[in-house]
């Protein structure tokens, strides 16, 4: 604080309020339209209140309500959904740990060569090849399956990046002491170097449990059977504006249930977040 | 680099084995795919395919949809990036100025990352529909006849808002970092030589922000390109008349839906050639900020 100025202060407080209705508002305003009946969201304007079907809701679009509409239930999608999120965040961290740990802690022919082509996979998105790679994940079989929603998309560099990053700067003397106690190196990764990157490890589940959760085209391509969908693409196909018998209270509360359990991680886990995103950017 | 290593020799390829198979699989396979495509052409009935050299690059290039489409993309990300941006660094300063608070903000303010892209333009689309959103509804009421569905820029204002809603959290938080890493000493300086807020703001802290800044600006146009896919697809579907089909949606339009295996694959590679633009773009910006810092 440079002065003392409590208007500049209250100025603050007035825009960073302001800040948060804009930021927050449209994610309410579903949360009110998933509590009331249908014919109530289709006719504007919308109260802005919760009304009283919430209970009903819920319980009637868990019940079968959902799976009436797309063929695949609620539960099975939020299931897939947490599935896949878990899968691309667990699997990368657990692959790039490894590599990183080969590239950093070991010296063998190729080991450049291994670096770069990893590297090079930090500059094009899944977005970009989705046509050759949705025919490899054909050729596979692996069409409807979990491994054809969550492998492409484990083939990153960012982790490893982060990892060799970091693994750079653990003093050689922890690993000079590990060698003369005569670990080999599998208990150094386990005794040394995972606690030590506990911090990282949480930021970067963060980062791409997010990022599995919210995938939109992969999931769209490799998924045929609407058993297989993940509940973003299953709100996709509930969505329907020119259909008078789109249920939108089910809309609503699918669209709620695939907004809370991303952001409960991310202000439950905020500290490891902020510092994930921050660093894994840099 | 470390200079202290294991002397192991075969365990150091079966750590890496996994992600070296994933990223030749998922990654060097398709990506020479489609390299490999891009100067292909299979005949209409699809049974024997040519080289034909770069026609394919010629052809795309020449085609007046792909221009549009290019322009679209363009126009987009500028505004998606400006709009994100403006708003988060004012939310920013508006964090640095605040005595108590902060967290309570910051924790209300991160909601739109978690949310996904298509998610986050459902929900401005339930706001905004001309059927059955509160708002189109006061829009219509107040004399403004606003149509998405059949007017091409009504729709590109709605993406860009949904876009850019959706990436306020991540500027915001990039802005307050840069705003705590500004050495207090500088603006207490300014302030004993008379400089009031607002000078201060312009004089000081914004052109030390530029790194940030610039950083935020690439990530945003990264961001524009490539990960609005799903806001497009689920709010406009590229319409109306392909007033907001961006080149990623046009890819997958071409490659899915028109099955024109040539054409997408030159897109691809030309997309391609983007990505490595912007990020070595980034890099040599990134080398510039280490020595900033």
């Amino acid at each position: 604080m440079i002065e003392k100025r409590p208007i500049s202060n209250l100025i603050g407080h007035l825009m960073l309020i302001v800040g948060i209705i804009i930021v927050v508002f449209p994610i309410y305003y579903t949360f009110v339209a998933s509590s009331l009946t249908s014919t109530e969201i289709v006719r504007p304007p919308m109260p802005l209140a919760p009304g009283g079907r919430l209970a009903e809701n819920y319980g009637e679009a868990l019940a079968g309500g959902v799976e009436r509409v797309v063929g695949v239930s609620l539960e099975r999608l939020l299931f897939n959904t947490f599935v896949v999120a878990i899968a691309i965040a667990v699997g990368k961290i657990v692959i790039s740990f490894l590599s990183a740990f080969a590239i950093v802690f070991f010296r063998f022919p190729l080991r450049m060569a291994f670096f770069w082509m990893i590297f090079i996979t930090l500059m094009l998105p899944v977005e970009v090849r989705i046509l050759p790679t949705y025919k490899v994940i054909v050729d596979l079989g692996l069409i409807d399956t979990y491994a054809g929603l969550t492998l492409p998309l484990m083939a990153s560099a960012t982790a490893t990046f982060l990892f060799r990053q970091f693994f750079l700067t653990v003093p050689g003397e922890l690993v000079e002491a590990a060698r003369i106690d005569n670990a080999g190196p599998f208990r150094f990764m386990r005794d040394i170097l995972l606690p030590l990157s506990k911090t990282n490890i949480a930021a970067l589940f963060v980062i791409l449990f997010i990022y599995g959760w919210t995938q939109y085209l992969w999931p769209l391509l490799v998924t045929n059977d609407s058993r297989m969908n993940t509940i973003i693409i299953g709100l996709r196909k509930m969505v329907d504006f020119a259909d008078a018998s789109t249920p939108w209270n089910y809309v609503m509360v699918t669209a709620i249930l695939a907004i809370i359990p991303p952001v409960v991680v991310v202000v439950l886990m905020q500290r490891w977040f902020v510092k994930g995103l921050v660093e894994t950017e840099k | 680099m470390q200079r202290v290593v294991f002397p192991n020799k075969i365990l150091p390829y079966i750590l890496v084995a996994p992600q070296i198979v994933l990223t030749i699989v998922f990654f060097f396979w398709p990506a020479s795919q489609a390299l490999y495509q891009s100067v292909m052409r299979e005949n209409p009935f699809g049974l024997k395919s040519g080289f034909v050299g770069l026609a394919n690059f010629s052809a795309v290039l020449a085609d007046g949809s792909y221009l549009n489409s290019l322009q679209v993309t363009v126009i987009f990300s500028v505004l998606t990036a400006l709009l994100s941006m403006g708003l988060a660094l004012l939310l920013a300063t508006a964090a640095d100025r605040v005595v108590r608070g902060q967290t309570f903000y910051r924790t209300l303010l991160i909601w739109p990352y978690a949310v996904a892209p298509a998610v986050a333009g459902m929900l401005w689309l339930f706001m905004f529909n001309p059927a059955m959103g509160t708002f189109a509804y006061i829009l219509r009421r107040n004399g403004f006849y606003w149509d998405p569905l059949l007017n091409g820029n009504h729709a590109m204002v709605l993406i860009v808002v949904a876009a850019a809603w959706k990436q306020i959290s991540y500027n915001f938080l990039f802005f307050v970092a840069g705003l705590q890493a500004i050495p207090k000493s500088l603006i207490e300086a300014a302030a004993i030589d008379g400089a009031r807020g607002t000078r201060r703001f312009w004089t000081i802290v914004f052109p030390l922000l530029a790194p940030t800044t610039f950083f935020l600006l690439v990530v945003n146009t990264v961001y524009a390109f490539f990960d609005t896919f799903g806001i497009i697809h689920s709010v406009t579907g590229g319409g109306p008349a392909k007033a907001t089909e961006t080149l990623v949606y046009k890819v997958y339009n071409d490659g899915f839906v028109n099955l024109n295996l040539g054409s997408s694959a030159a897109q691809s590679v030309i997309l391609m050639a983007i990505v490595v633009a912007l990020t070595a773009f980034q890099f040599r910006f990134v080398e510039r900020r280490v020595h900033y810092g």
